[in-house]
């Protein structure tokens, strides 16, 4: 059995947790575990949806080196966000609630992701390496539009942005963070009661079909679930670009297994002791003040170069 | 022939469009003073970028035998970027020469790395080669990013990131002429690079020597990709896709197209340069972003359409 493997995540998650809590702590503990009880509620929101919406959109695509971020989808969460301030006026954009600017971005990435993902998972098979590029090149124009959109807006309006999206960085807001919980917390649990049928569709199109699965509406499903989580980390910490596969991978490597009842969690696991543990290293103990996204993305981004190579090989 | 000749036209109106757009009025009587100074060198930048990038984008497209690569997105201009970050930092008082040939020279580096990778790829996926190129780029840039972030550059490199031409002044651009002097060199070679993209057997079979040529081609790319950031910053996407449209009408016969090639990316690096100047106006987009958005939205389109053959 998996004793040791389950033994050693669980201890490596419960000290990184605590170092990230406690280490270099003085002062008042009350105001100190609420503060940082806080950013660690926010850190381990993002880590579980990055992980589950990428095994979720690896196992739709049939491919462990693609990921929602390297297809674009982050970037698009920030285009329809920028979009709506573009049509409303910053004005009544940023008056309204940020749970509804939430919303409204939600709700149009889901619809724009839907028929663009949809149709590209579902027609273009046959050639996984033109899929990739055109995820990578979506993302490039999705990121140009959105900077070409801000350029455009009036520079008041502009600065509006810039400071709503700023303070939400320094301070997790509490309201977006209970509705992303909510929202999280409902695609986790959708996802792992479709745990047996990601397993099916895993398999392919065809085994699919003779199992009793119709693949159109599992990629449909599977597609929204991985357009919500998205949204809920991009959100918080904006675009992470190769989080999600440095951490997928590493589970595939901890506990190789097809099942998605293992595979969910164990990625999970990971990503929570990556970011939290590594969060906790670096601010308390060597003092940096990198942020550790930069670290995280340069790692994924030799990791995928690697990836490829190796795949071509084959 | 006939679609050389309509670039051309293309080019001459846009140009006179370009020196009468602004925010400063034409008729006063500054009139000589405004056009020497800010319009004509703006003009001249901007057509000496276009016309180098294209040329250098399809130069690079030979040597890798790769249609989906050029030299903005696939290190070589982050390279360069590399390079003026770490003069900066150790020799700040550096002379302009010498930040040029250490940009050229980490340009070159970066982009003989890049062939290294790609030689190890198989010459059967040709959409593996581009997107390693721009993962690679990537990499590149997130580390000189990283870098800059550690020591409080990181508002300094956006200027080299994100091409612009608002800067461009008299005495601020005339080491693009030197950019522009080695493209117009290049066509004295370019039958050497027709044939370097037929392949290493062929190219020696005919009686070339394969490595010089590369050499020679990446070393001319990487000078040019350094001047044109270190002056206005990357550019992206015109030397993709400039030569991908331009073969689609008049072949790849580098010797014939070459001209051609170079036109056509003046006037793309123009437009969107005028494009950027109009959407906003008083204000500026930046041509980097204007080309960004038309770039991606064409490179897709190369992926999907199926190709014409040429006549």
């Amino acid at each position: 059995m998996r004793v040791r493997t389950l033994v050693t995540l669980a201890v490596l998650l419960l000290v990184s947790v605590t170092t990230y809590m406690t280490v270099g702590a003085r002062g008042n503990w009350e105001f100190l575990l609420s503060f940082r009880g806080t950013k660690l509620a926010a850190i381990v929101l993002i880590a579980i949806s990055v992980s589950t919406s990428t095994v979720l959109f690896q196992t739709v695509a049939r491919n462990r080196i693609l990921t929602p971020s390297i297809m674009g989808f982050d970037a698009l969460y920030v285009l329809m966000f920028t979009l709506g301030v573009f049509f409303m006026g910053a004005h009544s954009f940023l008056t309204i609630a940020p749970v509804t600017q939430y919303f409204v971005s939600l709700l149009l990435m889901v619809g724009v992701a839907l028929a663009l993902f949809g149709t590209l998972l579902l027609q273009a098979r046959e050639d996984i390496m033109r899929m990739m590029l055109t995820g990578v090149i979506l993302a490039a124009f999705f990121r140009s539009l959105t900077s070409l959109i801000t350029r455009i807006i009036d520079p008041n309006e502009f600065g509006y942005i810039q400071v709503a999206s700023f303070a939400r960085f320094n301070q997790i807001d509490a309201d977006l963070l209970s509705i992303s919980a909510v929202l999280c917390g409902v695609c986790l649990l959708i996802a792992w009661r479709i745990r047996h049928r990601l397993d099916v569709l895993a398999l392919g199109r065809e085994a699919a079909i003779n199992l009793g699965e119709n693949p159109r509406r599992g990629v449909i499903e599977v597609l929204i679930l991985v357009a919500v989580l998205v949204s809920v980390s991009t959100a918080f910490v904006g675009p992470i670009a190769f989080l999600g596969l440095l951490v997928v991978s590493i589970a595939h490597r901890v506990w190789p297994t097809a099942s998605h009842g293992v595979l969910l969690p164990v990625a999970a696991a990971v990503s929570i002791i990556t970011l939290v543990g590594g969060q906790a290293i670096l601010e308390r103990v060597l003092h940096s003040a990198v942020p550790l996204i930069v670290i995280v993305d340069f790692l994924g981004g030799i990791l995928f170069l690697y990836l490829i190579l190796m795949r071509s090989h084959r | 022939m006939r679609f050389f000749l309509g670039a051309l036209v293309v080019l001459c109106l846009l140009s006179v469009t370009s020196l009468l757009v602004g925010v400063a009025e034409l008729g006063g009587d500054d009139a000589l003073n405004l056009l020497l100074i800010s319009r004509l060198p703006r003009l001249f930048a901007i057509l000496i970028c276009g016309f180098s990038l294209a040329i250098c984008g399809s130069i690079m497209q030979m040597l890798v035998r790769n249609r989906f690569v050029e030299p903005m997105t696939v290190g070589t201009g982050q390279g360069a970027a590399v390079g003026i970050l770490l003069v900066t930092v150790f020799f700040a008082a550096a002379p302009l020469m010498l930040k040029m040939l250490v940009a050229s020279v980490t340009a070159l580096v970066a982009s003989l790395v890049f062939l290294a990778i790609v030689n190890r790829l198989p010459p059967t996926q040709p959409y593996t080669v581009a997107l390693v190129g721009l993962v690679y780029g990537g990499i590149l840039a997130a580390g000189v990013t990283f870098f800059a972030y550690q020591v409080d550059l990181l508002q300094y490199i956006d200027v080299w990131i994100n091409g612009e031409f608002s800067g461009v002044l008299q005495g601020r651009y005339e080491l693009l002429w030197v950019a522009a002097i080695v493209c117009a060199l290049s066509y004295l070679v370019a039958d050497q690079f027709s044939i370097v993209g037929m392949g290493r057997t062929a190219t020696i079979n005919l009686g070339l020597s394969y490595r010089q040529v590369m050499i020679f081609g990446l070393a001319m790319i990487s000078l040019v990709s350094a001047l044109t950031v270190i002056t206005v910053g990357m550019i992206p996407f015109v030397g993709l896709i400039v030569p991908n449209i331009v073969s689609r009408f008049c072949g790849d016969n580098l010797r014939k197209t070459l001209p051609i090639i170079g036109c056509v990316g003046a006037v793309t690096v123009l437009a969107a340069d005028l494009l950027g100047r109009i959407v906003r106006y008083p204000f500026e987009v930046p041509a980097s972003t204007v080309l960004g958005v038309l770039g991606a939205a064409l490179f897709i389109w190369l992926l999907y359409k199926p190709a014409i053959h040429a006549r």
